[in-house]
This record gives C-alpha cells, sequence and structure tokens, in this order.
C-alpha cells in the first residue's frame, strides 16, 4: 500500500531521519513508535507532502508520491490529521465535513455562484454525505456547533470525520490519542478499528503504548532518526533494543 | 435555504422602493455611489472577508475598468456594451497573472504588495496622459444605451447601478455558501489543513483574487458610463483605504455587511458636509475602534451587543 | 556632460537614499521586535518635519533647540500609538496589525491636516544653500548634513544594539520572542522601546530631509513605503544591508528620473518591490528563510 525508502532529512545539519525505509500493509493498522525527538512527526509530514525530504522516495498503491503536495494526495486518497487539531475554527461542525468533501465535488466559481441545477444537487449531496461521517464518529449532535468551540475531544473526533470525508484508501494520524482522557482514548480504538474495517488502512503515529499495542497489527519504531525495529506487536515489546531505548539505558 | 432567498427578496424590494422616496433630491446620486461602492466593497470582501487575503490595491482594479471602459469608449468610439466586458477580461487576467506570484505571499508582505501595485497603477493613470488624458482626466465617455433608453439621469441610473450590483450581491451569496465559499472560509482558518483535504489553496486564493478583480473593473466601468468623466484622484491609495475601511466596518465575511459599511461610508460625508476634508480623520478612528472593540464588524457586533446589554439587564433583574 | 550628469543624479541619490535607509531601518526595528509592519511609519517623518517647523516659527526656538523638541514630541506620539492600538488588540492577527496600523497612520495624518494645514511647509537648511563643486557636479550643504547625521545614528544604533543590554534584550526578541521572554526579558519594553527608537528615528529622517524636499501633511505616504522598500531590499535587517537597500534605491530612482522620465519616478521603487517580493522576499543579500514569508 505505501512504502518509504531511505527517508533522510537534515535540517540546517542536524540528521532528523537517516534513511528510514519500511512498508504498510492494505488493511493494517501500522503504529509508528519512538521515544521523543525520533522524527516521527518529521516522517509524517514527509510523507505527506508538507515538508521536502533531503533525500528517498514514497510509494503509494505502487505510484511514486514523493514530493507531491498535500492536495494532490488528498486526490489519490492518502489524507491525514494533526497532533494539535487543525479545525476550521469560524466554521459548523457540518461545515468543517462538508470541506473533506471537496475532492468529490465538482462546481467551479461559475456554477457556483450562478447556483447551477447540478451544483445545487451536489450541494445536496455533500450535506447529506457530511452527516454520514458525523454520525460515523458519533458527533450528529453538534452538527450546528461552532468548531471553535468544542472541547478537544470532539474537536479530535471531527477532525477524524473530516479526514473521512475525502473517503481515503489510506488515514495517518499523528497522536490521535495526545489530550484524550482514559475513557475518550478507549473510544477512540473502536474507532481506529471501525475504520479499518472500512478497508482504509490505518498508520498512526502515538505515545500511548496500551492504545498501540492493542490495535496495532504491525509497530515500526524510529529511535533517534532511525529504524530500530518492525514487527507485530509481540515482537516488538520482546525486541532487547527496542527495551533499552525506551529505558534509555544506553545513556 | 428559503430563509436567505426571503431575506434577499427582503433587500431586493427595498432597493428597489428607494427611489419612490428620493428620486429628484440629490441623495439619489448618492445612493448610485452606494451601489458601486457595494460592489466594490463586495469584490474586496471576497478575497479579505472569505479568503483571508488582504489587498491595498483595488482601487487599482477600479481604475483599470473605468479607464479602460473610458478609452475605448471615447478614443476608439466601441460601444460601452463591448467595452465593459473586454475591460473586465483585460483586468482579470492581469489579476491573475500577478495573483500568481503576490498569493504566495503572506499577511504584511501582500499588503504591501498589493499596495505598490495600486500605486503603480495610479502613476499610469496619471503618467500616460495620451491615452488617459493625465490628472485632468478623461471626459466625453458615452452613457450606457439598452433598448432605445439612454441612462443619463441619477434614477435611471439607479437602476441600472443597483440592477448589477444585486446581480453581484445574488452572485456573492451563492459563491459564498457553496463548495468554493466554504474552502475559502478553510483556507483562511488553517491552510494546510484545507490543503490536506483535497483543496487547492494556490489555485483557489489566486481564482478568488482575480474574480474580484473583474468585479471592480466592472463597477469602474459602469462608475466611468455614468460620471461621463473620470480623473486619477479617484482611483488613488486613499480610494483602497477607503473600500477596506467599508469592509471592516460593515463585517469580514458578510456581503450584506458590505452593502452596511458601503452606505455608512458613503452616506456619511454627505451628512458631514462642513468636515468635508476631514472625513479621512473619521476613517481612521472607525478602522482603529473597529478591530478593537467590534471586529466582527456591524452585521455581527450589533446582534452581539444587544445580546450583552440583555443579558445585563435580565442579570440585574434577578438580583 | 553626460558623466557630470549621472554623478549629479547619483550624489542627490545619495542623500534620498540615506532618509530611505533611515525609514528602513526604523520599519525593520519594529518588526524584528514584534513581527508588525508598522504602516504608520511614514507618519512619524512628516511629523518630524511639521514639528520642526512649528518649533522654529510659532515658539521662536533656534534650530539646535527645535530639533531634539519636534523628536521628543514624535517620540510620544509613537508611544502612545503603541499603548493605545497596538497593546490593547485583543486579536493580534496579521490582518488585524495591518488594517489598526493603517487606521493609526490615516489618523495620525488627518490630525496633521487639522494642525498644519493642507499647505506646503518649507524648513530653512541647517547651513546656507551655497552649492558645493565635487568633481563636475554640485551638492548642498543639507546633503552632506543628511549623509552625516545618518551616519550617525547608524553608528550609535550599532553600539546600542551590540555593546548595551537593553539593545541586545532587543535582538533577543528578534531571534526569538518567547525564549526572550522565558530568560526574563521583559518583552512588552521591548516592543516599546522599538516603537521609541523607530519613531524618533522616522523623525529625524522628516527633519533633515525637510529643508530639501519641502513638507506638508502628506508626505509621510510616500517617504514610508520607500523606507519600506528600503528595508525590503535589505531584507528586513536594522542593520547594513538596509542602509545599502536604501542607498541602492535612492540612487536608482534619481537615475530613472534623470534619465528616463521624472513622471515615473515613484514607480521605480514600487517596481523594485513588486519584483523583489516575487523573486527574492528575503532580500537581496539574505539566505533563503521560509518562516519569515
Amino acid at each position: 500500500m505505501l512504502e518509504v525508502s531511505g527517508i533522510t532529512q537534515i535540517f540546517g545539519g542536524v540528521t532528523a531521519l537517516d534513511s528510514v525505509s519500511f512498508a504498510v500493509h492494505k488493511g493494517d493498522i501500522t503504529g509508528v513508535i519512538g521515544p521523543n525527538g525520533a522524527g516521527k512527526t518529521t516522517l509524517f509530514n514527509i510523507i505527506t507532502g508538507i515538508y521536502r525530504q533531503t533525500a528517498g522516495t514514497v510509494t503509494l498503491e505502487g505510484n511514486d508520491i514523493t514530493g507531491l503536495p498535500p492536495e494532490k494526495l488528498a486526490r489519490r486518497a492518502m489524507v491525514r490529521t494533526f497532533q494539535n487539531i487543525e479545525l476550521f475554527g469560524g466554521m459548523t461542525v457540518h461545515e468543517n465535513v462538508m470541506v473533506g468533501m471537496h475532492t468529490k465535488s465538482r462546481s467551479g466559481l461559475l456554477a457556483c455562484s450562478l447556483k447551477m441545477p447540478w451544483s445545487i444537487s451536489e450541494e445536496r449531496r455533500i450535506r447529506e454525505g457530511a452527516l454520514q461521517w458525523l454520525a460515523f464518529t458519533g458527533i450528529s449532535d453538534l452538527a450546528d456547533h461552532a468548531a471553535g468551540g468544542l472541547p478537544f475531544g470532539k474537536g479530535r473526533l471531527l477532525e477524524i470525520a473530516r479526514a473521512l470525508a475525502v473517503e481515503p484508501r489510506i488515514i495517518l494520524m499523528d497522536e490521535p490519542a495526545a489530550g484524550l482522557n482514559s475513557q475518550e482514548t478507549l473510544a477512540l480504538s473502536l474507532l481506529i478499528k471501525r475504520i479499518r474495517d472500512l478497508g482504509i488502512t490505518v498508520v498512526l503515529v502515538e505515545h500511548d503504548m496500551e492504545l498501540v499495542m492493542d490495535i496495532c497489527d504491525r509497530i515500526v519504531v524510529l529511535n533517534l532518526g532511525r529504524k530500530l525495529a518492525e514487527g507485530t506487536p509481540r515482537e516488538i515489546q520482546e525486541n532487547p533494543e527496542v527495551i533499552s531505548a525506551y529505558l534509555g539505558d544506553d545513556d | 435555504m428559503k430563509r436567505d432567498l426571503l431575506l434577499f427578496a427582503c433587500f431586493l424590494l427595498f432597493i428597489m422602493s428607494a427611489p419612490q422616496f428620493f428620486a429628484g433630491g440629490y441623495l439619489m446620486n448618492v445612493l448610485v455611489f452606494v451601489g458601486i461602492n457595494t460592489m466594490l466593497a463586495i469584490a474586496l470582501n471576497l478575497l479579505l472577508g472569505y479568503a483571508g487575503q488582504i489587498s491595498l490595491g483595488h482601487a487599482g482594479f477600479f481604475g483599470m475598468g473605468a479607464y479602460l471602459s473610458g478609452i475605448m469608449t471615447t478614443t476608439y468610439s466601441l460601444n460601452p456594451w463591448i467595452a465593459m466586458p473586454v475591460a473586465a477580461v483585460v483586468v482579470g487576467c492581469l489579476a491573475g497573472l500577478i495573483g500568481l506570484p503576490i498569493l504566495k505571499l503572506k499577511g504584511h508582505y501582500l499588503a504591501m504588495a498589493t499596495l505598490g501595485l495600486g500605486i503603480i497603477l495610479f502613476i499610469v493613470f496619471n503618467e500616460t496622459v495620451d491615452l488617459t488624458g493625465g490628472p485632468s482626466g478623461l471626459s466625453g465617455i458615452p452613457n450606457i444605451e439598452f433598448a432605445g433608453i439612454v441612462f443619463d439621469s441619477d434614477v435611471k441610473n439607479y437602476y441600472l447601478i443597483w440592477g448589477v450590483t444585486l446581480v453581484v450581491m445574488l452572485f456573492s451569496l451563492n459563491l459564498a455558501s457553496s463548495r468554493i465559499g466554504r474552502a475559502l472560509r478553510a483556507v483562511h482558518d488553517s491552510e494546510v489543513a484545507a490543503q490536506v483535504l483535497g483543496v487547492n489553496a494556490r489555485i483557489l486564493k489566486v481564482q478568488i483574487f482575480a474574480l474580484s478583480a473583474v468585479i471592480s473593473s466592472l463597477a469602474g466601468s459602469l462608475y466611468a458610463h455614468t460620471m461621463t468623466f473620470i480623473s486619477p484622484a479617484s482611483f488613488g491609495f486613499n480610494f483602497s483605504i477607503e473600500l477596506l475601511t467599508m469592509v471592516v466596518i460593515g463585517g469580514l465575511g458578510s456581503i450584506y455587511g458590505s452593502f452596511l459599511g458601503a452606505a455608512l461610508l458613503t452616506l456619511l460625508p454627505e451628512f458631514l458636509r462642513g468636515a468635508n476634508d476631514y472625513d479621512i480623520i473619521i476613517y481612521g478612528a472607525l478602522l482603529m475602534v473597529m478591530v478593537m472593540y467590534m471586529p466582527g464588524g456591524l452585521v455581527r457586533g450589533f446582534p452581539d451587543l444587544f445580546r450583552k446589554i440583555f443579558k445585563k439587564k435580565a442579570e440585574s433583574g434577578h438580583a | 556632460m553626460q558623466f557630470d550628469q549621472i554623478l549629479q543624479y547619483t550624489l542627490s541619490g545619495l542623500s534620498t537614499g540615506a532618509i530611505y535607509a533611515l525609514i528602513g531601518i526604523g520599519f525593520s526595528i519594529i518588526y524584528n521586535a514584534t513581527g508588525i509592519i508598522n504602516f504608520a511609519q511614514g507618519e512619524f517623518v512628516m511629523l518630524g518635519g511639521l514639528l520642526t517647523l512649528s518649533c522654529l516659527e510659532l515658539l521662536q526656538l533656534p534650530l539646535w533647540a527645535a530639533i531634539p523638541c519636534s523628536v521628543a514630541v514624535a517620540t510620544v506620539v509613537g508611544v502612545l500609538f503603541e499603548r493605545l492600538a497596538i497593546r490593547p488588540l485583543r486579536q493580534p492577527t496579521p490582518i488585524n496589525l495591518v488594517i489598526i496600523t493603517i487606521g493609526g497612520s490615516i489618523l495620525i495624518r488627518g490630525l496633521a491636516m487639522l494642525v498644519w494645514g493642507k499647505d506646503t511647509h518649507a524648513i530653512p537648511p541647517f547651513s546656507g544653500d551655497d552649492p558645493i563643486a565635487i568633481g563636475g557636479a554640485t551638492i548642498l550643504p543639507q546633503h552632506l548634513w543628511i549623509l552625516a547625521i545618518t551616519l550617525i545614528i547608524i553608528v550609535v544604533n550599532k553600539i546600542y544594539f551590540y555593546h548595551t543590554i537593553s539593545g541586545k534584550a532587543m535582538r533577543a526578541c528578534s531571534y526569538n520572542r518567547r525564549a526572550a521572554g522565558l530568560v526574563g526579558i521583559d518583552v512588552k519594553r521591548m516592543v516599546l522601546f522599538s516603537f521609541i527608537i523607530s519613531s524618533a528615528m522616522g523623525a529625524i529622517a522628516g527633519i533633515i530631509v525637510a529643508p530639501l524636499t519641502m513638507t506638508a501633511y502628506d508626505v509621510g505616504v510616500m517617504l514610508g513605503l520607500k523606507g519600506f522598500c528600503a528595508a525590503i531590499i535589505g531584507g528586513m535587517s536594522s542593520g547594513i544591508s538596509t542602509v545599502v537597500g536604501g542607498l541602492i534605491l535612492g540612487v536608482l530612482e534619481s537615475l530613472g528620473a534623470g534619465l528616463i522620465s521624472s513622471g515615473y519616478k515613484d514607480a521605480i521603487a514600487f517596481i523594485i518591490l513588486l519584483l523583489l517580493l516575487f523573486i527574492r522576499p528575503q532580500g537581496l543579500f539574505g539566505k533563503a528563510d521560509s518562516e519569515r514569508v
């Protein structure tokens, strides 16, 4: 599904990522873990076209997508969420999700301002489609609330609903459990499993070990910009290098 | 949806009945300007209020529309109905071309770049004397003719200008509530999140910049044909600022707000006749006060204010 | 003949360039300390000239006393502006800051129109107007004053920023405001300082240029914009690159006006501004810095 090979990122002489390679299999939930500063978010930003890497390639479903801007990636059914949720605060919850259906609609500037019949029916389809995703993530009751005033946990759900509205085949989540309480985290893990059950491949960067070990099919461990290990949750838990990296006894 | 239509119908009725009360008076002429300024404020608001991109050079596009239309109809004796769309297309293309590099800039830099553009255009209006007549202006621009009617009186012009303004308003209202309007507001709130969802922020910004310029150009052409005389003084930096003030006072991201702002700022000097040169002080003060105390503009500020007062009364009533 | 002409234009361009440089440094100082482009910067230039006029004519002060007086008053206006407009702003987004400084600029200009009227005023040159011959060209004593005062201000500026505690604190703010706050620098005070310094510099620029170009309530707009242009050429630095930017701009403008057309003189600065913003927004001498734009 998604393959990264030899990704290297150098920021002003500091090597943030050093030749990282791994593959994500279709239909899996893959976790990327590692101590702070391991380069997880940088890696995500490179895959999703926000940074341009120093070297290496990214392929999606066999196509080279290296260096494509985020809006092109969305059209190739890849979408992401952010660690510090990036909502459209001035819009309602419902409208936020409707923006997610941007690539699924076509009316241009002129058709929209003239309210052509097809753009009206398209608008109706967007409106109803967005409601489905709100229902899927369980925030239908908030549809008309301002997104800017949502509590953090709900905002996270909204961001996921909005990403799903793009109808992705792969979704990358940057620390989806950050800032959630234990109850919300539990609900999140169920939601992520349901997303996978829709046939969507999930990749997540996460700090919450319990969540990662519970839901991931495969795990990639990064440390200091290098890939330390890769395998099933059980393999990772038993890997001595991973244990030492996390306990920090190599210092 | 229904409510939006009803609101627009009421507004239409209000605008169309106005001449019944003011016809013949001097105010009629001012109301024509309210129409032109509303069109311009809406154009700027689409860019500033929806897409979040500032422009301090819109008077330049307004002027280009006016001069292109004026020159084509006087020097080259073209029909205004040909000159106006040609002017709009030329201005739209120019804005698109300039917009490509300009809209990569953010915030302050964008403000300065558009300001520079406006001033360059202003200098061109003044210096290309052979074409524009220079500082002494361009006169003898023909009135618009339609179905045998020559639009040469204030009342006729009122219906002409407001007819077009209402169409522009309806277009903009439609656009604002469409997927494009949503995408624009999304870019405003978080450009990166909008891009991740597949919104091509750059193209969208250029498109809206060009559309905004086209509307301004159209307003300029209509201005030229109703006034029959134009001079560079109407298209300077101060007018760009006046437009900005209208948009900010009315309310960023509100089409009806743009009408309010334009109406207020066009009528205000008429009521402050004696202080005619000093209206600029009032603009300055208004801009500052609005940004500080009513960042949502009149359209949102007044309801909020009422709510606050009402709430306070209710609270004191309980105590 | 041709060479003398070019020399003449270059010399007069250098002195206007020095003025642009002073204004540009004022822009940069505020920008670096606060991230604000102060659209009202040009108004302090205007205030400097007109206040000096009032000190000379109304108060009958000698020139050596009129200059510090008017700089002081202009600086007070700068402080008031920061206190009353910038600091209370609840949502300091870039657009709101642009609008508020534009509002302030219009307000100051309008008030100046109330006080001094719409006429153009002249201020006597500091030391006569007997031309001095240099090669085949001539310059006025005022040109020398401008260059000398600019040089002094730049040197004082350098000493302040590199050799005093508050100057160093201000540089720290320009690198990273949050970090500067964390190590105990009073960032708000530094913002105020930056307004004080740049309004004083603007006023001085306005005073020394007034005898050459005359002054009026609306001279601030153009001078301010050209100062900004100098700062952009210099990559918003508060040091020597902005000075060079100002000099380049002044000379190009003067040559363009003399050799091509004086009507387009003002357009030259803005064409340079636009080209730079399109191609090298980091300035002529700066390294690419994606954060700044």
